[in-house]
């Protein structure tokens, strides 16, 4: 067997065959969804509760003003600034006598300070207590304007992309984004554990000797790649068990939800969303739901995502884990060097990282562009531009600058790596810069 | 027959220091040959460039007849570096196997070697555990056979000895000798002089990156006599003077005597028997290797450099 195979076998089968790979395979998604669903539990229920006394000199606001879960708005009398908290109250509002549509403050006071929400909501409900009363001022009866409220919520937008031939395609914004900052993360997330692997690997190589005996029957270079694609491979088999377990989830879901409401849904996409008037066919509201998801899942480009999305992870991959490799082979057994020496390449991947959430948001402008071809931050910030649809928003030619520049920046960091790491996997007792890395680099032999 | 291994002119620089500097010596084929100099005299560096890790700035290295190619050429090596290394977290059997296939053997044939060598040394029972579970001479025997699995021509080893209990130790040393009868070569790196007078017959002493000796362990030993005998006598009044040598040393037992220039031994034994003693024994005391090794190196710059980073 080839050599650099046998390094990667190896490489591969300990990390693998290991008790610690399976735990983390199953239990990351798990600490996903936990961590995704304590977020959103805390969010929902971690508000404060306010329970506001409300001073009002215009008399009008009691009618109008409406209190909800976390926000309680009363109107007793008799209490002040002097004397709201020892009645029971976490707020007061006082607001002055309005002169026509002069501009004006009304002011909360309060013990602790409001958050930045609750200060949107309290704003948010009197200027609605206000427009109430102007409406009604203006001779509209309250039963009437509460009704065109709630009929008025009957237009949906729907955004549609460009396909040629004149066909349209409907996209979901929200999708692309969940989509695009999703896999932008993972990337992220994986750059640092797997280059942080071949670091440590490369390091333990060094401290425990066995370089030596290795590089005396294969080269350092074969060395190092070998454990880079060893490594990654490692990696791309915990996305493929990923992969396979969350669409085995998926299926498990369905077997889950009743038959009826499956067949509401398999009759909602008959006839693609709009169930005529005259049909008995009929679908609640679960069923509604369950064929949005899968409609909204429909409008992605799958195969695209899913390819570029390996491409971009085995790139970004090799590029900064041949760097990581080059830092490993230079520290000795203190820990706190390899630290200062990882900063220079730390720093562009958690840059691109936020370049990466702005690009989510708005994929257009010229610094997601051009940092979706910089090989630096270009497997992030173009698999958040990707998901918003090739070649709609990625034209063609900008994925082909941005592939063949990734192409080209893992062979030039992998050879200068490789240079380094030819030097520094021998050199013990010697603190190394990266002056000096740079001078190993670029030097000829 | 042509040697096993022949350097001419090598140079290696750092960029503080000379670390070797134009050595040239050749090893004959199946030889147990001693490379020592004291700590940081650039040995490791000449071993690296025997066994292929640095090139040599200038300078060639012949072996097996052929200029020497590092990748090719690994087959032919066995490395065993001071530093010990292994892979702490492997099986010990499939650690061997991994290191015997990337020295190009067949699975097949090296398995069949990892067996007979584990049932040579009495390791048959620690194919499952793991290197870092290994006393420190359990992972040194499988360090040597690791390293002369795969039949290497060329055995390089440096300080074998360091942590082996004596039992271990001549259980290595005996294979040692073994290898070398089989038409191995062995290469010896230490600075334990006794060990080099047991095994070697040739050595080569380096001190500053520059060869400073180099001859069969018996010829150098002529070579550094002092003309110094001992000499046991029935008894020891009346010592009778002579121009043939002066006493140096006197105790109860013995006499040593230096023998003045232009005598031969036989002139001091004729004046001893003329004064009437008898003489019970009489032998040359030859120079050990560790007093002409401290006699060459002593006073040089030698300890201070050891103590410079190794570039």
């Amino acid at each position: 067997m080839n050599k650099i195979s046998l390094i990667i076998a190896r490489e591969y089968k300990s990390r693998v065959q290991n008790k610690r790979f399976l735990l983390t395979t199953l239990l990351t998604p798990l600490l996903f969804v936990g961590f995704i669903a304590g977020a959103t539990f805390f969010a929902i229920q971690g508000k404060e509760a306010h329970r506001i006394a409300v001073v009002d000199a215009n008399g009008f606001f009691k009618q109008n003003l409406k209190s909800n879960k976390n926000l309680q708005f009363e109107f007793p009398e008799g209490v002040d600034t002097s004397n709201y908290q020892s009645k029971g109250y976490t707020d007061i509002l006082l607001i002055p006598a309005f002169a026509g549509t002069e501009k004006i403050n009304y002011v909360v006071r309060s013990k602790k300070r409001i958050g930045l929400v609750t200060e949107d909501q309290i704003s948010d409900r009197i200027n609605a207590a206000i427009e109430d009363k102007m409406l009604l001022d203006a001779g509209i009866q309250r039963s009437q304007l509460d009704s065109i409220r709630e009929k008025s919520r009957f237009a949906e937008l729907k955004a549609m992309e460009e396909r040629g031939e004149e066909k349209a395609q409907e996209s979901s914004a929200a999708l692309s984004y969940g989509v695009g900052f999703g896999s932008g993360m993972l990337i992220y997330l994986t750059m640092f554990i797997y280059g942080a692997m071949v670091m440590r690997g490369v390091m333990e190589e060094k401290t425990n000797r066995i370089a030596e005996v290795m590089v005396s029957s294969v080269k350092p270079f074969q060395l190092m790649m070998g454990k880079i694609i060893g490594i990654g491979a490692v990696g791309l088999t915990q996305f493929l068990l990923w992969i396979v377990l969350i669409f085995g989830l998926i299926t498990a879901a369905q077997f889950l939800i009743p038959a009826n409401i499956m067949q509401e849904v398999s009759t909602l996409q008959q006839y693609q969303g709009q169930i005529p008037s005259g049909s008995m066919a009929q679908a609640g509201d679960a069923a509604q739901k369950i064929y949005k998801v899968q409609s909204s899942f429909a409008t992605a480009n799958w195969p695209v995502i899913i390819g570029c999305f390996l491409f971009y992870f085995v790139g970004g991959y090799l590029f900064y884990g041949s760097l990581f490799g080059a830092v490993g082979s230079v520290v000795n057994e203190d820990p706190q060097d390899a630290q200062s020496l990882m900063i220079p390449i730390t720093m562009p991947i958690i840059f691109s990282f936020i370049i990466m959430s702005n690009a989510v948001n708005d994929p257009n402008t010229s610094i997601a562009v051009w940092a979706s071809i910089i090989p630096f931050s270009s497997p992030m910030v173009m698999m958040a531009r990707i998901a918003y649809g090739v070649p709609g928003t990625v034209p063609y030619w900008q994925l082909a600058a941005s592939m063949l520049s990734l192409v080209g920046g893992f062979l030039l960091t992998t050879w200068m790596s490789g240079k380094i790491y030819r030097t520094g996997i021998l050199l013990y007792g010697k603190k190394v810069g990266w002056k000096e890395m740079f001078k190993w680099a670029f030097r000829t032999s | 027959m042509d040697p096993i291994l022949q350097l001419s002119s090598l140079k290696k620089h750092y960029a503080t220091q000379k670390a070797v500097d134009d050595i040239s010596f050749s090893i004959e084929r199946g030889s147990i040959f001693g490379l020592l100099g004291p700590n940081g005299a650039g040995k490791t560096t000449l071993l690296r460039m025997i066994t292929g890790i640095f090139f040599p700035d200038s300078g060639s290295i012949t072996l097996d007849g052929k200029k020497f190619e590092p990748l090719e050429d690994g087959i032919k090596i066995g490395y065993m570096p001071e530093e010990r290394g292994l892979y702490k977290k492997m099986k010990i059997g499939e650690q061997a196997l991994y290191l015997a296939q990337l020295k190009g053997m067949e699975k097949a044939e090296a398995m069949e070697k990892i067996k007979y060598w584990f049932r040579k040394l009495e390791m048959e029972t620690w194919w499952n555990k793991k290197v870092e579970d290994l006393s420190k001479g359990m992972s040194q025997k499988l360090q040597f056979v690791t390293t002369v699995l795969h039949e290497p021509k060329l055995i390089i080893l440096d300080e074998p000895f360091s942590g082996l209990d004596p039992l271990n130790a001549n259980l290595i040393k005996d294979e040692i000798f073994g290898l070398a009868q089989k038409g191995s070569t062995v290469i010896f790196s230490t600075h334990r002089m006794e060990q080099v007078e047991e095994i070697c017959d040739h050595i080569v002493l380096v001190n500053l990156g520059k060869k400073i000796l180099d001859g069969t362990v018996k010829d150098i030993k002529q070579q550094f006599k002092a003309h110094r005998f001992a000499l046991e006598l029935n008894h020891q009044d009346a010592l009778p003077q002579h121009p043939s040598f002066e006493l140096v040393d006197q105790n109860a037992s013995a006499l040593t005597v230096q023998i003045n220039p232009g005598f031969q031994s036989n002139d001091v034994l004729q004046a001893f028997m003329g004064s009437g003693h008898q003489i019970v024994s009489f032998k040359e005391i030859l120079p050990s290797l560790n007093e002409i090794f401290i006699r060459l190196v002593e006073g040089t710059a030698a300890t201070s450099r050891a103590f410079q980073s190794q570039n």
